[in-house]
Parts: structure tokens; sequence; C-alpha cells
């Protein structure tokens, strides 16, 4: 589904090379975890992915069902599918997330050729999925990401994710600042999601939350390159022993 | 004092050119003294303190510019139930509107005023009084000129707007309207505004609130592109009464909107706000207001929000005057400008004058474009460009529109905001 081959990535206004040639693949169906120390590069694939500005892609390339991503705004990159739960969600004053989510899903829908959903229609489908993950009707009102918490803004994320129902999601920290129980809420809403035509990609820092999303690869990132990767076990390599002799083993 | 030249020369072209019109005696005498005091003062000039930002003189010349007349559609507050008044280039069309009456309402024509008529007590006198500080000529010579308007006099809770509803059929009107509100002791009354009234408009509004009155007015500029204007509002208000204002305005060339409110009575609330959109080089939109609190425990805010691209200019000076012994004063401003790219400019003066003590007043001024960060959050989400945009700017516009208490009225101004960016962007 998703395939990255040699990506390489600079900054834009400077001279730096982030991303030092990324190979990753991810399946239909498959759930990969990414992990790796602080700046190693991790948001940086995730932005560049969804077609954020500010960065040069220097070489490689990335696909999405075998449609260039690289070469599409991001809305279209959106509108094909891709999803990213951002490590730090964007507060918008002034738009209701209600608003918020509706202009985001029939907005999608219209670039598929889909009928946009009726102002019913998406009510009854918002509050199930609100629901589930435990979001009340008052942070539904509210600006989007305005005044909520972080573990509050990490849900709403989610809840975006499960309204737009993309194929390859990539969550950016979802789990950082979420309490134990609203650890299991976002897991039990990705678990959900999970479907033979769905992937994730999953980057975080921590175990606990792969021991709820159970992943079929771990990749270990670092300065800006894949340089491990393995089954589950390794995540816990790295809870266990830090990344001292990953990366010793990588030189 | 003499006037400086170029200043005495367009004073005298324009005064030249124009009469002081006939009728009934207080009329004939408000408007000669308005006269006399436009030539005393004389017009506006770029060189004039609060002129400094907008350049006058397309208000001031002898002739008005042509402007094309657009179809306007009709449709704006038509959900409101309003009693409509249609003025036609600036003449009032009896024909077109409904009967000037109305429960707890008097409404009558300017010309028609008789001589023992209520408004004889208030017809350039607000305007008058709002000539201190800062002198308004444009008003002066409004008082002076005016041949019709409307005199509306609300003694009970009109529960029925009054909408004054301006069209245009020529491209050169050059209209001069005058209208006069009296809001009795505890009467309440909206008034509504939309329409494009003349290649050319002068209006005055004097509005006078009594103790527990209250006003609303929401208005909509014409939306022609080629329109010049300028618009004086004189409030006088009472103990707790209030006073609310809203202005939209979309396109013209030179839009200047004054505001004078005074509040002499305890407890009063007095709200002006405004949002504007302006798209091209000449695209000019002034917002000027002078809020002075002369009484204890009064609350005053002033929010303008303008949206400016292709080179458009927007300005705001605003001041809140609290004079002595206007104790527990709470006066809050703010104007905004978001740019939408590097070609246009908000020029901006806030100004707060307090010889009280014991009052809160805050002001803040700001000029930002869209965030990046927030357009690229929504483009994520699969919101195109464009409509992100869009969506980002009438969230900026939002705190302005949620100053008009009236929430279908606000509605109606929210889609003729969408509507123009829909038609703008890009
Ligand atoms: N816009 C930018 N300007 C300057 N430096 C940047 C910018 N974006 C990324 N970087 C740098 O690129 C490197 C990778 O950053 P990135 O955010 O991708 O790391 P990360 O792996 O997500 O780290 P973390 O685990 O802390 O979230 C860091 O050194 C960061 O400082
Ligand atoms: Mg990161």
């Amino acid at each position: 589904m998703l395939n990255i081959k040699g990506l390489k990535v600079d900054l834009e206004e400077e001279d730096k090379s982030i991303l030092k040639g990324v190979d990753l693949e991810v399946n239909a169906g498959e759930v990969h975890a990414i992990m790796g120390p602080n700046g190693s590069g991790k948001s940086t694939l995730s932005y560049v992915l969804s077609g954020k500005d500010g960065y040069k892609v220097m070489g490689g390339t990335a696909t999405l069902d075998g449609a260039d991503l690289l070469d599409m705004e991001p809305e279209e990159r959106a509108a094909a599918g891709l999803f990213l739960a951002f490590q730090y969600p964007v507060e918008i004053p002034g738009v209701g997330n209600m608003t918020f989510l509706r202009t985001a899903v029939n907005a999608q829908r219209k670039a598929r050729g889909q009928d946009e959903l009726t102002a019913g229609e998406f009510l009854k489908e918002v509050r199930a999925r609100a629901k589930d993950l435990k979001i009340d009707a008052e942070m539904l009102k509210r600006p989007v990401n305005v005044g909520f918490s972080g573990g509050e803004k990490k849900r709403n994320e989610i809840l975006q994710m499960a309204m737009l129902e993309p194929k390859m999601c990539i969550l950016d920290e979802t789990d950082s600042g979420l309490d134990v129980d609203a650890m299991k809420l976002v897991a039990d809403g990705v678990n959900a999601l999970r479907s033979e035509g769905r992937a994730f990609l999953v980057i975080t820092h921590y175990q606990r939350l792969l021991d709820h999303i159970k992943p079929d690869v771990v990749h270990i990132m670092s300065n800006g390159r894949i340089i491990k990767s393995g089954g589950p076990e390794l995540a816990l390599e790295v809870e266990n022993n830090g990344y001292a002799d990953l990366l010793a083993e990588a030189d | 004092m003499a006037l400086p030249k170029p200043k005495q020369d367009a004073t005298d072209a324009r005064l030249g050119a124009v009469n002081v019109p006939d009728g009934p005696a207080w009329a004939r005498a408000a408007r000669t003294d308005a006269m006399d005091r436009t030539a005393a003062m004389g017009l506006p000039h770029r060189r004039d303190e609060y002129w400094k930002f907008t350049d006058p003189s397309a208000l001031v010349a002898v002739d008005a510019a042509p402007a094309d007349v657009l179809d306007d559609d009709d449709a704006l507050f038509s959900g409101s139930g309003a009693l409509t008044l249609v003025f036609v280039d600036g003449v009032f069309d009896a024909d077109a509107s409904d009967d000037l009456a109305g429960e707890g309402i008097e409404i009558s024509r300017l010309a028609d005023a008789q001589d023992l008529h209520w408004a004889r007590d208030l017809y350039g006198a607000l305007e008058t009084a709002g000539q201190t500080p800062v002198e308004r000529p444009l008003a002066a010579l409004n008082t002076a000129t005016a041949t019709d308007g409307v005199l509306i006099r609300a003694t009970g809770n009109v529960a029925r707007p009054v909408c004054l509803r301006y069209r245009r059929s020529s491209d050169d009107a050059d209209v001069v309207l005058h209208h006069v509100i009296r809001v009795e002791t505890g009467a309440q009354v909206t008034l509504l505004e939309t329409g494009s009234a003349a290649a050319r408009l002068s209006t005055v509004t004097e509005v006078s609130v009594a103790d527990g009155g209250t006003f609303h007015h929401v208005r909509q500029q014409g939306r022609d592109h080629q329109r010049r204007m300028n618009t004086h509002t004189f409030a006088r208000i009472g103990a707790e009464s209030t006073f609310k204002s809203f202005t939209l305005s979309l396109n013209g060339i030179l839009t200047r909107n004054d505001c004078v409110i005074e509040i002499l009575g305890d407890d009063a609330i007095a709200h002006v706000a405004g949002a504007c959109v302006g798209d091209g080089d000449n695209f000019v939109h002034d917002d000027t207001i002078f809020i002075t609190h002369d009484a204890v425990g009064c609350e005053s805010r002033q929010v303008f929000k303008k949206v400016l691209r292709n080179g458009a200019v927007g300005v705001f000076q605003g001041k809140i005057l609290v004079k002595q012994g206007a104790q527990k004063t709470d006066g809050y401003q703010i104007s905004q400008s978001l740019l939408l790219d590097g070609d246009s400019q908000f020029l901006a003066k806030p100004e707060l004058e307090i010889y009280a003590d014991d009052v809160a007043c805050s002001h803040g001024s700001t000029s930002g474009a869209i965030s990046d960060e927030a357009l690229f959050y929504l483009r994520s989400r699969g919101v195109p460009e464009k409509q992100a945009t869009n969506l980002l700017t009438l969230a900026f516009l939002a705190e302005a529109l949620e100053e008009i208490e009236d929430d279908a009225l606000a509605d109606d101004l929210r889609d003729r905001l969408a509507g123009w960016l829909d038609r703008h962007a890009g």
C-alpha cells in the first residue's frame, strides 16, 4: 500500500538533510511501528508524506497504491486515503469542531465523486464515533482543539480518523500525553478500524501502545534512516535497553 | 481663523455648488446653521489629523465620480419580516415601501416633516454635538443639504425591525440622506440597512436612546464596486440603555464610517462592530469610532475585523474617551486585519484617553496572515486550499459577527460573506 524508496529530504530554508534515504513498505492489513530517538526524522517523514511545506525532496519516491504521493497536494493525498494523526494537533480558533469535521468529510467525499452527507447523516455518524472515544457533545461544539487538554486533542485526532476512514493511517505519537485509560480508548479506536484494506504506521516511543495495537513490523529510525526492522520483539528490546546497542550495531 | 488655501478652495467650490433645501422652519434653521458651520470648518483634507490614512477628496469634490450600477439582489434580511422602506437614488419610494405605520412606532419622511415634528429637537443637534473634540465637516454638510431620510420614533417595544433598502438606477447618483431615530424611555427598535444607494453616498444617522431604551442596528453597505460613501452615526444614550451597531462592508472604492457615541447615563452599553472584506488596490475602508464615557458603570466595545487582499487598504481609528467621574467604565477595543497577501495594508490608530481612575479599558490592534499551520491541518484532512482559506477567513471574522445579537441576521451576513469569499478566493 505505502511504498517508500530511498526518500531523501532536506529542509527548504536551510541546507540541512533530515531524511537520508528511507525505505519502507507497508502492505494492506498491516500495522507497522516506527521507533527512534528524538530528532531522528520520524515526524518529518510523516509530514513529507502528507505534503507539508518547508521540505525539499532530494531523491527517492513515495507511493500510495502506486500513485505518486509526492506529486499531490495535501488535500489530494487525503482524498487518496492518507491520514496523519498529528504529534501536535493544531488549534483553530473560530472554526467549530463539528464544522471542521463535516467540511473535511464532505470535501473528501466530493473529491471521490460521492454524495455529500446530509447534516442528519453526519450528525448521527459523528455522535456514534465520538461516544466510542468518550468525546462529549460540548467538545464537538468548541473550536477545533482550542482549550483541549493534550489527551483530548489526541482523541480528537482519532475521531477525525474514524470519520474519514482513510486507508493509510499514520499516527505520530498519538499515545504521548494520554493517560492509561485514554490510551486504551485510542487503541480500541485504532483496532476497530483495522481491516484487510487498511494499514497503519504508528510512530511511538513506548512499548505500551504496542501492547494494545500489535504491530506486524517494528522499524527503528535513526538519523534519517531506518536502521533496523523486525518483529514486535524489537520494541521490547528498545523498551528494555534503549537505543545504544541498536545504534552501535548499525554503525 | 483662516483655512489653508487648498481647503478653502475645495470648500468654496463644493458649497458654491449645493443648495440649502426648503422645509419647515426648524429644518431650515438647522440647515442654514449647518451650512455656516461647514463653511467655518472647511471640508476635510488629507492633512487633517483624522484623514491622514484616507484621502477624502472624492467625498469633497463638487461632482461625484460615476459608478456602474450593480444588479444587487434584494434578498438580504428578507426573512426578518421587517417593515421595509425603499429609497431609489436617494428618494423615498412610497409605492415600493410598506406603510409607514407600526405598533409602538412613528415613522415619517424627512421630506414630509411638518413644523411641529418631534425630530426638530434632534435634527442636526447630535451632529453638532459630535463636532467636538474632532470636527466632522462632511456630517455638517449632510445636515445642511439632505432632502430625504427617515424619522423614526420608537415608543414601545417594536417587534418588527425597520429595514431601509437602498436601490440605484443611475450611475451618477450623488445622494445625501439624513435619518433621525428617537428611542423613548424603555422602548426598543431594530434598524436594518442594505443595498446600493448611490455612486456617492453621504448618510448621517442621529440616534437618541432614552433611559432604558434599546437600539439595534445591523447594516450591509452597498456591494457595488465603484461606489464611494461616507456615513456618520451620532448617538447619545441614556442610563441603562443599549446601543449596538454592526456594519458589513463588501466592495466599494471608498468607505468611511464614522461613529460617534456619547454615553450620558449610568450603566449603559454601547457596542460598535464591523467586518469588511476588500479585494483590489482601489479599495479603501475606514472605520473611525469615537466613544465618550460620561457616566458611571458603562460598558463599551469596539470590534472591527478587516480582510484585505490584492492591495486593499483598511483603516481603523478608534478612541475611547473616559471623562472625569466616569468611574467603573469597562471599555474594550480591538481592531484586526487579515492580510491575504503582501500588497494589502492595515493602518490603525487606537486611542485611549482616560480622566477617571477606577476604569478597566483595553485595546489591541493586530495584522496577520492566514496561519500556515492551520491551513495545512485543514488540507491534510482533505479540505482544498481555497475552501480552507475561506473557512479560516470566516473564522477570523467570527468574533465581529458574534457582536450581532440576532442569530438569524448574523447568519444572513455570514452567508453573504461566504458567498463573497467563494467568488473572490484564488
Ligand atoms: N522546520 C524545521 N526547522 C529546523 N529544523 C527542523 C525542522 N523540521 C525538522 N527539523 C529538524 O529535523 C530533525 C528531525 O525532526 P523530527 O521532528 O522529524 O524528529 P522526530 O523523530 O519526530 O523527533 P521526536 O521523537 O522528538 O518527535 C530534528 O533535528 C529537527 O530539529
Ligand atoms: Mg516527532
